[in-house]
């Protein structure tokens, strides 16, 4: 007779053969059973955090970072209700993240038991599938395919809701090895027909743009290397929506920057007066397309996705191409070097006069900003965090608003995996628990929460978690006192009428780190900002930095809503020297 | 044009709107409806009628047939993101005025009258294949199958001829000829 194994069991046995070495978690009564089990795996760590939304910030921290899915691990009820916004921020960006929750026993389910709540129906539209779990028999099929789901073609969080009962249940269980592999079906749609066609509109084109997004991300390192490899070998430009950041190096010559509401003047006008648009994995987001009706309207489009249902959603387009960014951009690389098209060269009198345009739109240094030597610019404060973390391989997060924008215009990605901020969702909270996640998956390195003051009091719990695990992350606070974005726009839209945006009786962030036995430093002047960055980096501890930043700044440039990508406006600088010279006033 | 105070775009113009029946395979578990039409719901597509029922019991199949209206790209977008769900085997996307296919829907009316009253309903339903399944000498409950309008129109026309309750099915499909959808 083979050895039974309880649910609980099971539930370690299908993390171990998926090579789960961590978990966040927070224990509860539906749960107990599994986390009875947790003593006797040692290969699996467990992280305690202090709020389920944590939890699942947290491992989609460790998602982007490391590549591989996360994992979380909460009790019933409002433990499952907790992780929802973490579950839509993860399907919003397309992160892996597997998430198990205890049920109360199946003979209470629809009974309103104590800490009973409908969690697979509350978390079906922000998950790519889930399971209740209701035959001890289905526990091990469902875990490996949860797993499976969670990564494969786009990936996604999932959900496995197992009720107590069935934790205790017993069953026996099968080697994933002995089991029929799980068909998958093929993500690849492409044919060599398709890059044929690519090739030839990449030839034709004087104005060629590359718009990368998430997807070269979610694809693999190796997507970032061929990635590079294609750029240099066309010798395009290539601009970034937010997710897509590192996928190629931030400072290279024929980075654009980022693109979208946002992004530089030259990436935006780019995008608009193009002839050919290659978009690789990105997915015409409204942040990056402004108007669509005048979106890019001279181009040609190129649209490659792993999810068919990303291509025509938004933008209709003139090629889709259908597959894993990896094997698309392998095609195409192939191909154009079996053609001995040396696009670099042959194509170099088409594209210079492009080239020669986008150096026009590049001088006007759109994320230049006034600085100042008596108050702490923000884009200042990350431009130096960037200058002093640069040389080791440093993670940055970000919470949502005006921080995260001047995080991604003025930090500069060399490498995939490095950044990670909740663009989809756009949830306030995030970067913190997410910090913890990357440290855990990439123990030694460098990580640090750029952050705002109102955005951390969100899921400031979690910086106990830091300390209870020895995570060393850096809360990088630009505190300007104000939700920081919510007030640009009603500066900008609401006549300054600045309603309930101001940050009233903020604590004191030196005293809060060291209530949680942190270390707390504070900038005030710009002369103190560098001194006190490398006391930060310097300390192997958790640090909330306190940034005092000018309470004005508003983040550009910008498009103005409902505007396409030509009619940017910039920032203060540009638009007083345009006033002296009276030209480009249509740009404001 | 007023100053737009939104930080999301305004909406463009709209493309015409067409009647489509969305026909799905899916396993028949628990909750699969929900997803479906959860679905439909969750990004604001239209649901006019649903049919579904178990097609194949070895295989645990159901077949869901869904009338719904939406532009080119809404219709586009229904079928794309429903091959996504995982339970979803496959879709049948076609046009209601599409000649390969056949629509129909099923109706039971209840009508109150004498037989003399009540065999003059029948007549009038004569085109859609009335069956009588129950009667008495003051009632019957007649079956009829016909397109939806078709049964639009029937039941105005019968209420003068005493139908007094109407129960209707959602439309079901079914392809032309000797080949199968796949």
């Amino acid at each position: 007779m083979p050895k039974l194994y309880t649910g609980a069991e099971i539930v370690f046995k299908c993390l171990e053969e998926q090579k789960v070495n961590h978990i966040f978690g927070y224990p509860g009564g539906a749960v107990l059973p599994i986390y009875d089990e947790l003593k006797n795996h040692t290969s699996i760590k467990h992280i305690l955090v202090r709020h389920e939304q944590g939890a699942g910030h947290a491992a989609e921290g460790y998602a982007r970072s490391s590549g591989k899915p996360g994992v979380v691990l909460v009790t019933s009820g409002p433990g499952a209700t907790n992780v929802v916004t973490a579950l839509t921020d993860a399907y919003m960006d397309s992160v892996p993240l597997v998430c198990i929750s205890g049920q109360v026993p199946t003979h209470l389910i629809g009974t309103d038991a104590f800490q009973e709540c409908d969690t697979t129906g509350i978390t079906r539209p922000c998950t790519k599938h889930n399971w209740l779990v209701k035959d001890i028999n289905d526990l091990q099929r469902i875990m490996h395919e949860a797993f499976e789901v969670a990564t494969t073609g786009r990936p996604g969080p999932v959900l496995v809701d197992i009720p107590k009962d069935i934790q205790f249940a017993k069953t026996k269980y099968v080697s994933l090895k002995k089991e029929k592999k799980i068909e998958v079906k093929n993500k690849n749609k492409f044919n060599q027909k398709d890059i044929d066609q690519l090739i030839e509109l990449m030839n034709k084109a004087s104005k060629p743009i590359f718009y990368t997004g998430g997807g070269v991300v979610n694809s693999g390192p190796k997507a970032s290397e061929l990635l590079r490899e294609l750029v240099a070998l066309t010798g395009f430009p290539i601009t970034s929506t937010l997710q897509g950041l590192g996928s190629y190096p931030g400072e290279d010559n024929q980075f654009l920057g980022m693109l979208g509401m946002h992004g530089t003047y030259e990436a935006n006008n780019a995008m608009h007066d193009c002839d050919l648009l290659i978009n690789i994995g990105a997915r015409f987001d409204d942040r990056i397309t402004g108007k669509i009706d005048e979106f890019s309207p001279k181009s040609k489009k190129v649209h490659i996705d792993i999810d068919p249902s990303s291509i025509n959603k938004i933008i209709k387009v003139d090629l889709a191409i259908v597959g894993d960014v990896t094997d698309v951009i392998k095609s195409t690389t192939k191909t154009l070097k079996k053609k001995n098209l040396n696009l670099e060269k042959s194509n170099k009198q088409k594209i210079s006069k492009w080239w020669q345009q986008i150096q026009k739109w590049r001088s006007k240094q759109s994320l230049n900003f006034i600085n100042s030597d008596k108050i702490i610019k923000p884009q200042h404060a990350v431009q130096r965090l960037y200058e002093l973390t640069k040389n080791q391989d440093t993670f940055i997060t970000t919470e949502v608003g005006q921080h995260q924008m001047w995080a991604a215009q003025h930090y500069k990605f060399n490498k995939p995996n490095r950044w990670m901020t909740s663009g989809g969702l756009g949830t306030m909270g995030y970067g913190l628990p997410a910090a913890i996640g990357v440290q855990v998956a990439n123990p030694k390195k460098l990580v640090v929460d750029v952050a705002g003051e109102a955005s951390i009091l969100m899921t400031m719990q979690e910086i106990s978690t830091a300390i209870q695990y020895n995570l060393p992350i850096k809360i990088f606070i630009l505190n300007n006192q104000y939700m920081g974005m919510v007030r640009q726009w009603q500066e900008l839209l609401h006549e300054k009428n600045y309603s309930e945006s101001y940050s009233e009786a903020l604590p004191d962030f030196v005293k809060l780190a060291e209530a949680y036995g942190c270390v707390g430093i504070r900038a005030e002047n710009p002369d103190e900002l560098d001194e006190k960055i490398e006391e930060m980096i310097n300390v192997n501890k958790p640090v909330i930095f306190d940034c005092h930043v000018d309470q004005a700044e508003n983040c550009f440039p910008m498009i103005p809503s409902g505007k396409p990508h030509n009619q940017m406006l910039l920032g203060p600088k540009d638009q007083e020297e345009n006033k002296i010279t009276g030209k480009g006033k249509a740009l404001v | 044009m007023p100053k737009s105070k939104s930080a999301y775009s305004t909406p463009t113009k709209v493309s015409k709107l067409e009647t489509h029946i969305i026909v799905v395979w899916v396993d028949n578990e628990a909750s699969v409806l929900s997803r479906v039409v959860g679905l439909f719901s969750g990004r604001g597509y239209n649901i006019e009628s649903l049919a579904v029922a178990e097609v194949d019991q070895k295989n645990n199949l159901s077949r869901i047939t869904i009338v719904t209206t939406g532009t080119p790209e809404v219709i586009e977008q229904i079928v794309l993101q429903l091959k996504k769900l995982v339970p979803v085997h496959k879709v049948g996307n076609f046009k209601r005025e599409d000649k390969n296919v056949i629509f129909k829907e099923m109706a039971l009316l209840k009508l109150i009258g004498n037989s003399a009253k009540i065999k003059k309903a029948l007549n009038a339903c004569k085109k859609f294949n009335p069956v009588i399944l129950d009667q008495t000498n003051k009632s019957a409950v007649i079956q009829i199958t016909a397109l939806r309008r078709e049964i639009d129109k029937m039941v105005k026309n019968l209420k003068s001829h005493g139908l007094i309750s109407v129960s209707r099915t959602g439309a079901v499909a079914m392809t032309r000829g000797a080949e199968i959808f796949n």
